[in-house]
């Protein structure tokens, strides 16, 4: 009964800031309110026992990406933002095909029979996820690394002036 | 758990591809601006050198390696080749259509070494983390390269919309991936295909539903296809030819190992779905090519046209003409489409145009060119003795075998219409005068390409035994 009403908590503080996230005017409010929705997950981690998921969700969104979003609105857009239309004519569309693939969403996870059963968690999972990293997901590990260095020059290269 | 080294040895073609990424970096770094093209040729003989790795492994017996995260099968081998040849001839045609519009060439062969390593790992994922990981791999290089040209509007809006389209695809995919995770509790394909049968109903579907958009997004099948005109048209040419062959082979790799290994063993039947859509996007994509005055929309439309046909082949898998129909198609589709977009960059570098009417007489400038477009332009319609036709023959074949006829028969009228569209540039090159003189052949490299290309697409139609053998060997080790 309590984890049912934490994990209501916690979506709520979840979804409600993620609403303002991609109506409000202002884009650096926007920004500001991925804080909470960060928060949110990581409360949602936690309640699965996933601490140190947790503990990463909170460094790296909650902290570094926010800070680098706010970074990227000011660099580009002399500080504040205001002037950025985060919206346009077709708010009403999208707003109607969101809900509509929320419903089928919602429809079907309801009607379906999920597998449950009792599973048996790691004493200590950052252990568990490192030994996972270099044995059976070896391979993702390295072509992650693939990934993030084309992401770099990709960057570098948007972000270049032209000689 | 070590890795055994046999493990290690099946995967010498990525790390070469991987390493040559790096060794061109580098290159790119030293080398004074004016000798980028050093890097180019390099990275031309570094594929050049990957393609013996791979051709070595055509007879070795399927198996998964890598705690059964990656396959290596005859399935895998032939993607692999298709990324690899496509890989070079791409880089050969961009060495000249780059000069003047951008200040980063040396990148754009890294970028695109890296992208043909994406598709080698997409077409041998068997594993839904690699194979998103993969797919945002030759997804992330695809944006880059399509927004090249900073100085181009509309190079700027393809970059930008195939990222918008993507990343929203990427999303609604590995959601679809993390429902199916969560009904059978695996993340492996061959694993999966053991617990599908006992998942629970109608959120498997949904599950399968949107895997299908983010790889339909990848093949531009309709309806998800509403960002190729627009980013083939503004992506500097050499890369709209890369996304039409490479990314949408790859596409259809993923498509079918996802499909076939994971999902077939399941009650799902995913077969009439993509049936109906098969018909939906060759329609849709040949009647709007009908109208298209730029060379680059038309070639567009005509490939999501082409997803249409490819997916006719992933329908009536079963018997023994789907699945080599579809590889013999896609390794046709593949030299013929990029001949056909090596000639729009061989005429839009001398005439500085893509519309079609600025192709007028180009039989009087350019005999050989005009002569290998109409070429490529029969075998994208299907007529004998182009490789078009074997493919369009095998799928064909395949789809009566398979009790799809309404689906065959849509797919003939359709090349019927097709015919329309493709004749009409060889009506304007041969038939209609040419407004002002100068000739209008290309530079050593594309001409080269451009070569490989029309004998590819010749030689797959004239002899086609070898290569009806190689992709009955690719078909036949996908079953494992």
């Amino acid at each position: 009964m309590g984890t049912l009403a934490a994990f209501f908590i916690l979506s709520a503080v979840t979804l409600i800031p993620a609403v303002v996230v991609v109506t409000s005017k202002n884009i650096v409010r926007s920004a500001l309110a991925l804080v909470p929705t960060f928060f949110g997950i990581t409360g949602l981690y936690i309640l699965l026992r996933a601490e140190f998921v947790a503990g990463i969700q909170v460094l790296i969104y909650a902290g570094a990406i926010t800070v680098l979003i706010l970074f990227v609105i000011m660099l580009t857009e002399g500080g504040t933002g205001i002037r950025i239309r985060q919206v346009n004519e077709q708010v009403p569309v999208g707003a109607l095909a969101s809900a509509v693939l929320a419903a089928l969403l919602i429809w079907v996870f309801l009607r379906t029979p999920w597998p449950q059963g009792p599973g048996a968690l790691p004493e200590y999972t950052a252990a568990q996820i490192g030994t996972t990293l270099l044995s059976s997901m070896v391979l993702v590990f390295e072509v992650t690394s693939l990934v993030l260095l084309i992401s770099l020059i990709g960057a570098i290269i948007i972000a270049r002036r032209e000689r | 758990m070590p890795i055994p080294i046999e493990d290690l040895w099946s995967l010498v073609p990525e790390f070469w591809l991987a390493a040559l990424g790096l060794l061109l970096v580098l290159l790119d770094l030293f080398l004074p601006g004016d000798r980028k093209r050093l890097v180019g040729w390099a990275a031309v003989v570094g594929l050049l050198l990957v393609l013996m790795p791979i051709l070595g492994m055509l007879g070795t017996p399927a198996r998964t390696v890598f705690f059964n995260t990656y396959a290596v099968d005859g399935f895998a081998v032939f993607f692999k080749i298709i990324a690899v040849v496509a890989t070079i001839l791409v880089i050969l045609s961009t060495m000249d259509a780059l000069r003047g519009h951008t200040s980063f060439e040396g990148e754009m062969y890294v970028l695109l070494t890296f992208a043909a390593l994406g598709v080698c790992l997409m077409a041998a994922s068997a594993d839904l983390i690699l194979l998103a990981l993969s797919i945002e791999f030759v997804s992330l290089s695809s944006y880059v390269m399509a927004g090249y040209f900073k100085s181009d509007l509309r190079s700027n809006e393809a970059g930008i919309k195939y990222f918008l389209f993507g990343a929203a695809s990427s999303a609604v995919m590995i959601y679809g991936f993390s429902i199916l995770y969560g009904l059978t509790g695996e993340t492996n394909l061959y694993a999966i295909a053991d617990r599908v049968r006992t998942a629970p109903q109608p959120a498997l579907v949904l599950a399968v539903g949107m895997a299908l958009a983010g790889l339909g997004f990848k093949v531009s099948m309709v309806p998800f296809h509403q960002w190729t005109p627009d980013v083939y048209e503004g992506a500097p040419t050499p890369v709209a030819a890369f996304l039409a062959v490479a990314s949408k082979a790859a596409g259809f790799a993923a498509l079918v190992r996802f499909l076939m290994v994971a999902i077939e063993p399941g009650p799902v039947d995913w077969v009439a779905p993509i049936a109906g859509l098969s018909a939906v996007s060759m329609t849709l994509g040949n009647l709007l090519a009908l109208p298209q005055r730029n060379i680059k929309r038309m070639l567009a439309y005509s490939s999501i046209s082409h997803a249409g046909f490819l997916l006719m082949g992933v329908a009536a898998h079963r018997g023994d003409f789907g699945a080599p129909g579809l590889l013999i198609y896609l390794l046709a589709y593949t030299f013929t489409n990029l001949g056909a977009f090596f000639v729009a960059i061989a005429v839009g570098g001398r005439l500085g145009s893509d519309e079609i009417p600025s192709y007028a007489g180009l039989a009087q400038r350019s005999a050989g060119l005009a002569a290998v477009m109409a070429l490529f332009m029969l075998s994208l319609t299907g007529i004998p003795p182009t490789g078009g036709f074997l493919g369009k023959f095998y799928i064909f074949g395949a789809a009566v075998n398979n009790g799809l006829l309404w689906l065959a028969v849509v797919a003939v009228i359709n090349s019927v219409v097709a015919l329309y569209y493709y004749v009409n540039v060889i009506r304007v090159m041969y038939l209609l005068p040419a407004p002002s003189g100068g000739s209008a052949s290309g530079p050593v490299p594309l001409r080269l390409a451009l070569g490989v290309a029309a004998l590819g697409t010749l030689v797959i139609g004239i002899f086609p035994q070898p290569f009806v053998t190689l992709v009955g060997a690719a078909a036949m080790l996908l079953r494992m």
